[in-house]
């Protein structure tokens, strides 16, 4: 290009009456392009499309919820006092005036009772951090069941799961900061647990409370970790999470016209920024309308934090409740002392067990993706039922979750259902034990038996409700075949082998192919194989 | 190949489609051909009968309900709007009168109410012009491998052996190692830093000692008033704590440690192992409040049973058989307390615990 014409160009794009008719917008959009050439953003993202589905949105209320909590939590720190240092209760709850305590939960009540709105605040941020929680779980479990999590989508499982982890610290740091009677007690079961870590659990016990349980230092190292490098770490971690979102392109259900090449559903501009931006509004709002409604974490009942008293039935946030029930179903005894040192066993295996549980969840993608030996990528997602072990794999560790979940309640259980607590707790040790077993074979049945409805509802149709008498006399009921939509979401699924072991190039079986191939027998051996086209076409020669 | 074998129509076009045609599917041409492990290769699959026919909406066939929409949309942001100047008005109309706590009640639900109209008007109102109003026909695009083209992979792995070749690391072995080896050692100090989170002090004999001593008087917790044994009748049960714990600045923690129950039970009910008959006074007997399992306070005392049960775990302790553990995660006793009176019929301890109270720890032993 010449000189000439740039110029030309230039002045004929600058000067003139086409400069003057520009629209703000337009004036706004060019000065920030031409300082960050945001444009090609705007064209790569903008008209991106999202599928659309009712449990896509269980990801979205956490990241909603986690907005709600970072406004809402920003709003208590210009109020909380993150000290312990004693005072003396002047506020105007009367149970608890002249009743010494920490500095942290006076302030706690100074919001609760005397900043107009603290009250809602604090609600909207505990029944916030609640629905963060709970929507993770939820998230992770639409992931895992519906296979999400497969190439190429390994590492985002992880950082998911790492999500879970900081939203579980987060909450457990954030429960104990008020200082109250509850929380302490919280705090107290942490020091003990971590004293019953061999070699190094003392010590790290009295560097963590800076001294002996509780000290003064506690709830200022805790704030810290709550408000600073908690959610710094959260932050970065969802954002890297999206940004693989964006670079995979979300999952898609089986559905007619959808490929494991394409992505179907609606664009970012308008669609989504409507409803997703709309979505953000209704959860936040939801969330309000509880806070306005129902208490939540009434600190003024509990009292401070004092080493003796405690009240019946007491039980933690219940996103902790695995853990604390695993704790209560060890059965008495199991400690010993070996050459002068004590082995808490009542302690090391319920952090082993649960160590091993979340361990299986961060790794599972790994492991089915090594017995599968599958390296294509996978957009479309299963539905549950057809990829049977693993929806029972699934089945079982809920029900084990469930279970420790359950054993939190038990003092509750007894009380209520009036049962002796022995009982209760003997009941689930063994549904711990037992009924994740249970749970696995139902569901690996149930899954089988509907896989094989399914078929037969695409080979030979629906059962339509209308009998028709023969002339012969035999009475039949009339199937209504599927339209060939609809039968496509019933036939269109991946198909796994259990592996034929051979021996390598050197003439050899190994162990690990031995092992791979007892695992896909595990996971495989148990099948039913999808519709072919073939089948299709017989029997629609059959019926004409 | 086989993996794509959906045998629908391909342009080799990869801008996105607005408007998913009936009866079309659209997909690449070219996926990379990865192993599908174990996985079957179906080869006499069921045609993808592309895209079902789309059925438009009312509000796109009859333009009244098109404007019925329009408007309720537009309610919906009113009501937004209404709902927070409500809120901001329920703030100023319903303030917080110092001690009346049904003004808190009225200012959290009105306040609360308020910014919940405020947000859902919004919410709603976006979600539902989207769903009413906003084009509904889905659009397709196409996805490409995640991993990066052949020519850019090339291009990074040149970018890595120019690095190699131009710094020398992977040649310059006493370089490289020497450098891992640097920057293994520089956390270290900061590891060392960490020691002062708590005093210079050592936490195993901190945990094996507690405030009682001999002749300290058991006071009643929370007021440290001494207690006689006199006033302790059958069957009744005291939290207790040792005097002068109240004045001390460390009071939390030397409480987390020294708190007790007390309890009289019939002497006969008591099976007092040898060494310490001298230890309980009369049927009137002191156990460490805190639990062998984790350490919360066991401060629930069934007085027909004579037994300890802890709120937290459920792990239960028998009194008369010297707390011993009868169900439960923990495993040792409570520790008992050594009591006798003294001159003026006080109840004090005779000694410290004879070993240390609470969770278990390493460097215990039994």
């Amino acid at each position: 290009m010449t000189s000439t014409q740039s110029a030309s160009t230039s002045a004929a794009g600058r000067g003139g009456e086409v400069a003057k008719r520009r629209s703000a917008t337009a004036i706004a959009a060019n000065y920030i392009d031409e300082r960050t050439s945001i444009s090609g953003l705007v064209k790569e993202l903008g008209r991106k499309i999202f599928p659309d589905h009712w449990s896509f949105m269980l990801g979205e209320v956490a990241l909603y919820s986690f907005v709600v909590i970072l406004l809402t939590g920003t709003f208590l720190t210009f109020f909380f006092q993150a000290s312990m240092a004693p005072v003396t209760y002047s506020g105007p709850f009367v149970p608890l005036k002249g009743v010494e305590m920490s500095a942290a939960m006076d302030s706690a009540l100074k919001i609760s009772f005397e900043v107009r709105g603290g009250l809602l605040i604090r609600q909207i941020h505990h029944w916030a951090a609640l629905l963060f929680i709970a929507s993770i779980g939820l998230h992770m479990l639409r992931i895992f069941f519906t296979g999400a999590f497969r190439k190429p989508r390994e590492l985002n499982w992880t950082i998911g799961f790492l999500l879970f982890i900081l939203a579980l610290a987060e909450g457990f740091t954030g429960y104990s900061l008020p200082d109250d009677l509850l929380s302490g007690n919280g705090l107290r079961i942490i020091d003990g647990m971590v004293k019953g870590i061999p070699f190094v659990g003392t010590w790290i016990s009295y560097l963590i409370f800076g001294g002996e349980f509780p000290g003064e230092q506690i709830v200022g190292r805790l704030y810290t970790l709550h408000i600073l490098l908690l959610p710094a770490i959260l932050v970065a971690m969802i954002a890297l999470h999206l940004v693989f979102v964006v670079v995979h392109k979300h999952t898609q259900y089986a559905g007619a016209g959808k490929t494991n090449q394409n992505v179907i559903g609606y664009p970012v501009l308008p669609v989504y920024a409507a409803k997703a931006g709309g979505f953000f509004f209704i959860v936040f709002g939801v969330i309000a309308l509880i806070a306005s409604f129902f208490t939540i974490n009434p600190i003024w009942n509990y009292g401070p934090y004092d080493p003796s008293p405690v009240s019946a039935g007491t039980q933690p946030d219940w996103y902790i409740g695995f853990a604390d029930g695993a704790l209560r179903l060890i059965p008495p005894g199991l400690e010993s002392v070996i050459w002068g040192h004590t082995y808490s066993w009542n302690i090391l295996i319920p952090i082993v067990v649960l160590g091993l549980f979340i361990s299986t969840v961060a790794l599972y993608p790994l492991v089915e993706g090594w017995v599968t030996g599958d390296k294509r990528e996978h957009h479309i997602l299963d539905r549950p039922r057809n990829a049977p072990t693993r929806t029972a794999i699934g089945a079982a560790g809920v029900t084990f979750y469930a279970a420790l979940w359950a054993a939190a309640s038990s003092d509750l259980i007894a009380t209520h259902f009036q049962l002796s607590i022995e009982a209760v707790i003997h009941a689930i040790q063994a549904a711990a034990i037992l009924g994740p077993f249970i749970a696995y074979f139902i569901a690996k049945r149930v899954c089988l038996a509907l896989q094989k409805k399914d078929r037969e509802i695409a080979l030979h149709g629906f059962e339509s409700g209308r009998i028709v008498r023969l002339p012969g006399g035999e009475y039949i009921e009339v199937h209504q075949p599927v339209d060939e939509y609809e039968r496509w979401r019933l036939v269109s699924f991946n198909e796994y082998k259990p592996l034929m072991i051979r021996p390598n190039a050197k003439g050899k079986i190994t162990g690990t192919q031995r092992v791979r191939a007892r695992m896909s027998r595990w996971f495989f051996e148990d099948r039913i194989a999808p519709v072919t086209r073939s089948e299709l076409e017989r029997q629609s020669h059959d019926h004409h | 190949m086989a993996q794509h074998d959906d045998g629908v129509t391909a342009p080799d076009d990869d801008a996105v489609h607005t408007g998913a045609r009936t009866g079309t599917a659209i997909q690449v041409a070219a996926e990379r051909d990865e192993s599908p492990g174990i996985g079957v290769v179906q080869t006499d699959k069921v045609i993808n009968p592309g895209f079902p026919p789309h059925n438009p909406r009312q509000t796109d066939l009859v333009p009244a309900k098109d404007k019925r929409a329009e408007r309720q949309v537009a309610i919906l942001f009113f009501l937004s709007i209404i709902g927070s100047i409500f809120a901001l008005a329920a703030y100023i109309a319903f303030p917080i009168n110092p001690g009346d706590f049904g003004s808190i009640r009225t200012n959290n639900l009105l306040l609360g109410l308020g910014i919940t109209l405020g947000l859902l008007g919004i919410g709603l109102g976006a979600v539902h012009w989207a769903k009413q109003l906003m084009r509904e026909d889905e659009s397709v695009e196409l996805r490409h491998g995640t991993r990066g083209t052949e020519a850019t992979r090339e291009k990074a792995v040149e970018v890595f052996t120019l690095g190699n070749e131009e710094s020398g690391i992977g040649r310059r072995t006493l370089i490289r190692n020497s450098l891992i080896g640097a920057l293994v050692l520089t956390p270290v100090p900061a590891i060392a830093l960490f020691r002062d989170l708590a005093p210079i002090a050592d936490p195993v004999y901190l945990l094996q000692h507690t405030m009682w001593k001999t002749g300290t008087r058991l006071t009643h917790d929370p007021t440290g008033v001494p207690i006689k044994a006199s006033d302790v009748t059958l069957g009744s049960a005291f939290h207790v704590i040792p005097e002068g714990l109240l004045q001390r600045s460390d009071a939390l923690e030397q409480k987390a440690k020294a708190a007790v129950l007390l309890m009289r039970l019939k002497p006969e009910d008591l099976h007092v192992s040898a060494g310490k008959e001298s230890w309980n006074y009369d049927g009137i007997v002191a156990y460490s409040q805190i639990c062998t399992h984790v350490g919360c306070p066991v401060a629930l005392y069934e007085q027909q049973t004579h037994h300890l049960l802890c709120p937290c775990h459920q792990s239960q302790f028998d009194i008369t058989q010297e707390a011993k553990v009868i169900f439960g995660p923990a495993r040792r006793p409570l520790p008992q307390l050594p009591i006798t009176v003294d001159s003026n019929g006080y109840l004090v301890a005779r000694s410290d615990f004879h070993e240390p109270v609470g969770p278990d720890f390493w460097e215990r032993e039994l």
